[in-house]
């Protein structure tokens, strides 16, 4: 069929319109589309474009704050860091490209997310991954994990920002559809941003990078809609990337920023030219006039329609003053790349194409951006799952639980991963993985911009509402380990389809939970993502609203650590007893699915955050958040093989909930003695417990004067990174 | 290349790829050197003493690591720098391409893990004699972070006869006492070799970064030393 051809209610539906959503766009157009034009419809009004389903209640989020530049709806978030510099910063989700295609879905999810921070005309410094993989021993799971490790690596390490932090996890019902979660964080000048506008009648479009080819057409419809066992069919919509070419971006665009050539920049991510060119019409109240004979491509006889929806890689649309598109063709050139004039900036706010000397289409841009289709979806608002009756849990093998525990896929270490990313690139990494946040220096200055990612997707799934404010109060305490107070979060809302009113509880109760913490916490939303459809053959992933948060150090005056040394006291901060609800112990040891997920206690989280991270900063203690696996697993975290401790907890304690219980915002405290008096006042007020001191190779817990637990270091050490080991099919 | 006070300039080769060309033009700066970017194609050094080949993928790296860069307009001019004694100092992708063009014996063969492997690693000082390594101690231990997919170094039995037999490795990978062992070794590299230096001491390739070391808020300072002799015989 040609791409002129006049489409009907039948292509309409095999592009995966509702016959609603064709009546409704008979109606704006007020005639038939042509193919191409049915075609922009379609990736426009996907859910991945348009958040149909979501939009409603994305509103409740809180976006607003004194440092917040730029909240949700550009390329990416902006908040200001203080002396001029502002951080830029977002994460997408690239699963289900992922899933079908490891190596590549994983290498383009970092391509794009960096895009979408240089765009804004600012220099990446950090990358991180939040991971979900399904049951190791599902089949395909080792290639998957292989897969996805090597594309992350293979990409960030060529483009040269270093990956600092994220976080994997195990579930089987990702067994179908893992989760890439790609988080990139900037910094520029704050009066160096760039918006994604295409402003100024008379301005041209110039298309730079990368030439056009036939990959990743309908990579946002896929994206929009459920796997099921022909998924694999769907291979060639995944993009291949290009790293070096997006190096050379990355230079060549800042270098035109710095030098004033640009007016608006947008890179052709999901939907390639279509979004690119009407979302930035769109912002500007312009429209735009393009010749599609002119844009670059890789292969003879495309036609419009895969002009318009390739989804090639490295590949930027720019705005620029006619008098500066000699200059800026001419650094493209000195980068080794494409710069081709495709156009112009007008007044009406269409979007007109030509081609082969004829009109290719028109399209009004309201109804494809502003006015595209939204949805309130009906929802059914999850009940939080049942308390849990335990068992008298008395003078159990406390030792051999632990071990038991380390070894579950929840707790296992990524340091195998990790050692596969280049994390010291740019030289500036204060705090790199593995500990509970990332740190690293904006360059030329002592100030320190910290990072995490979190989601315990187990407790989401037991309770969202409650789970995904946890996520949040986790991330800032997080960030408290390495000193840093919050400035912002980006949010990625992995989730099952909308279309069922249990999945639309779920997500609704999550942002509500969110938006509830990041209130209380009055830390701004500022970008996001949301990933629907992540559901197999009707089975959907547990919800996964993953939490990026970035922070500051204003000034780094000492290296955050996250591990003891000997002769140091440990001091527990927050609750002696925490919460067994939603435990790693109660999934793993007890086979218990069950709640609560305790909310979360603002004003004590707050408070404790703010007293722990100045105590770093002042290089006073180590400090380590208390989360999966409770107290015994941050021991063996903060432990190492030849350093253990000794531990006394008071004699009427409730051991599992001391050791293995989570939640309630507790941190693990490390000190010099002589530092433990000035530790003690500054937590004047609030709980804190001295649990004993650091020494021998052997972790030791005593309950009153009675031995509960006594494991070697070493081997509780081990055991957490066993299970990459056996993935990555190395004898231990 | 001192005049006046003035601070020895030291050339900062910029491939497109190259990535560690920012952190290195800082860590000279950081030792008293002043950094000059300089671009691929040009044809001249812009009157530096000393040169940096940095890390990164140049061009891409997707034929060879280095490879590529080899052809470079500008490698025609490092080579003749080299050769009238002058410094040059490759690291990582600078080390691979001077493998390359031939100023340092041997190739570069992937990890023997077949992946990209990032840690800090020990390096023991072989030779402290020559002007690019007389900053060191011989049988010093130095922490550095290696960053590579391709950092396995190879050559023919003879050649690595010859390297050793002439004092020709100047780095070996050891553990944190200096014991030279194959579980320090990060990449399978041939008698754990980390760097290597030419007879006259003026070329040292070498696949750890000193360049990321250079200040004690980012892993510790234990690649000023290398920096400053570098600086030194510019």
């Amino acid at each position: 069929m040609r791409w002129d051809a006049e489409a009907n209610a039948e292509l309409a539906r095999e592009h995966g319109l509702y016959p609603e959503e064709w009546e409704r766009l008979l109606e704006a157009l007020g005639r038939a589309p042509n193919l191409v034009e049915l075609g922009i419809f379609s990736v426009l009004w996907s859910e991945h474009c348009s958040y149909k389903s979501s939009r409603a209640h994305l509103r409740k989020l809180p976006t607003r704050g004194p440092r917040v530049v730029q909240g949700p709806g550009e390329n990416a978030g902006v908040v200001a860091v203080g002396e001029g510099w502002v951080a830029v910063f977002k994460m997408e989700s690239h699963n289900h490209p992922s899933f079908i295609e490891p190596y590549q879905g994983a290498a383009t999810g970092v391509g794009g997310i960096l895009r979408d921070v240089f765009t804004m005309g600012a220099r990446p410094i950090m990358l991180l991954d939040s991971l979900r993989f399904g049951d190791p021993g599902a089949p395909r799971m080792r290639h998957l994990v292989d897969g996805v490790v090597r594309g992350i690596g293979d990409y960030g390490n060529c483009v040269g920002v270093p990956t600092v932090g994220g976080e994997v996890d195990f579930h089987a019902t990702y067994n179908g559809n893992i989760l890439v979660n790609a988080m990139a964080v900037g910094v520029a000048r704050e009066d160096g941003i760039f918006y994604g506008r295409a402003s100024g009648p008379g301005n041209r479009v110039v298309y730079m990078g990368s030439k056009t080819g036939r990959d990743g057409i309908h990579g946002a419809t896929m994206a929009s809609d459920v796997f099921d066992e022909a998924a694999s069919a769907k291979r060639p919509t995944v993009q291949v990337g290009d790293p070096f070419t997006e190096k050379l971006l990355i230079e060549c665009c800042l270098e035109l920023m710095s030098r004033g050539l640009v007016v608006g920049i947008q890179d052709m991510g999901a939907a390639g030219l279509t979004s690119s060119s009407f979302e930035m019409a769109s912002r500007a109240g312009c429209g735009l006039e393009l010749d599609l004979d002119a844009v670059p491509v890789r292969e003879a006889g495309m036609t419009p329609y895969e002009l318009m929806l390739s989804e090639s890689q490295e590949r930027m649309l720019l705005i620029v003053a006619p008098g500066n598109v000699p200059s800026v063709i001419n650094l493209c050139k000195r980068w080794g790349l494409d710069a081709t004039d495709i156009g112009r900036v007008i007044e009406e706010p269409v979007v007109r194409a030509t081609f082969g000397g004829g009109p290719a289409f028109e399209l009004p841009i309201a109804p494809l951006v502003d006015e595209a289709p939204r949805y309130e979806r009906p929802y059914q608002r999850p009940e939080p799952a049942a308390p849990a009756t335990l068992p008298a849990l008395r003078d159990r093998d406390w030792g051999a639980e632990l071990k038991t525990l380390l070894s579950a896929p929840h707790l296992a270490s990524a340091r195998r991963i990790w050692e596969q990313y280049d994390q010291s690139v740019g030289a500036a990494t204060v705090v790199g993985p593995g500990a509970d946040a990332a740190l690293v220096l904006i360059p030329g200055t002592r100030i320190g911009l910290a990072a995490t990612t979190d989601c315990n997707s187990f407790a989401c799934g037991l309770d969202p509402f409650a789970g995904a404010a946890q996520a949040v109060a986790e991330a800032m305490r997080n960030l408290a380990c390495v000193g840093a107070e919050p400035l912002g979060v980006t949010d990625c809302l992995n989730f099952g389809s909308p279309e069922s009113p249990a999945v639309m509880g779920q997500f609704v109760a999550a942002i509500e939970g969110m938006a509830e913490a990041c209130r209380a916490l009055e830390i701004p939303i500022v970008s996001g993502n949301v990933s629907f459809y992540n559901e197999t053959s009707g089975q959907s992933i547990l919800p996964t609203p993953t939490i990026g948060m970035v922070g500051v150090v204003p000034e780094v005056r000492h290296v955050p650590r996250g591990s003891w040394e000997l002769g140091e006291a440990l001091y527990l901060l927050g609750p002696l007893d925490g919460e067994l609800g939603a435990s790693r112990y109660l999934q793993v040891i007890l086979g218990l699915d069950a709640g609560p997920v305790p909310p979360v206690d603002h004003v004590a989280e707050r408070r404790r955050c703010r007293v722990v991270a100045e105590l770093v900063r002042l290089g006073l203690v180590a400090a380590t958040d208390i989360s999966d696996g409770g107290l015994a697993a941050a021991l063996v975290r903060m432990g190492s093989p030849d350093c253990g401790a000794d531990l006394t907890i008071p004699w009427d304690s409730l051991v599992a909930r001391v050791l293995f219980g989570e939640w309630l915002g507790r941190f693990l405290l490390a000190v010099q003695p002589a530092c433990e008096p000035a530790l003690v006042q500054a937590c004047e007020g609030m709980e804190l417990h001295r649990l004993g001191t650091v020494g021998g190779d052997r972790l030791v817990v005593r309950v009153g004067k009675r031995i509960v637990l006594s494991e070697s270091m070493a081997e509780l050490c081990a055991l957490p990174q066993r299970l990459l080991e056996w993935m990555e099919g190395v004898q231990a | 290349m001192t005049d006046g006070g003035r601070r020895p300039r030291v050339a900062v080769i910029v491939f497109p790829g190259s990535n560690c060309d920012r952190d290195a033009l800082a860590a000279v700066e950081a030792v008293g050197g002043e950094a000059v970017p300089v671009w691929h194609q040009s044809k001249d050094l812009q009157r530096c003493g000393a040169v940096i080949l940095p890390g990164g993928f140049s061009y891409g790296d997707y034929l060879r690591a280095g490879a590529m860069a080899a052809h470079s307009p500008v490698m025609k001019a490092v080579r003749r720098h080299a050769e009238q004694g002058g410094a040059v100092l490759g690291i990582c992708n600078g080390f691979q391409v001077l493998l390359e063009v031939g100023l340092l014996p041997g190739a570069m063969l992937m990890n023997r893990s077949l992946r990209f492997v990032c840690r800090d690693v020990y390096v023991r000082v072989e030779r402290a004699d020559l002007p690019l390594v007389r900053t060191l101690q011989p049988g010093q231990v130095l922490r550095l972070p290696v960053a590579h997919k391709e950092g396995n170094w190879f050559a023919e039995p003879a050649v690595v006869r010859e390297v050793e037999q002439r004092g020709a490795v100047a780095l070996r990978y050891c553990d944190p006492s200096g014991q030279v062992r194959l579980d320090a070794n990060p990449n399978g590299a041939l008698e754990n070799i980390a760097g290597l230096i030419n007879r006259e001491g003026n070329v040292l390739g070498m696949m750890p970064h000193p360049e990321r070391r250079v200040s004690r808020l980012l892993g510790g300072e234990d690649g000023r030393a290398l920096l400053r002799a570098l600086v030194e015989a510019a």
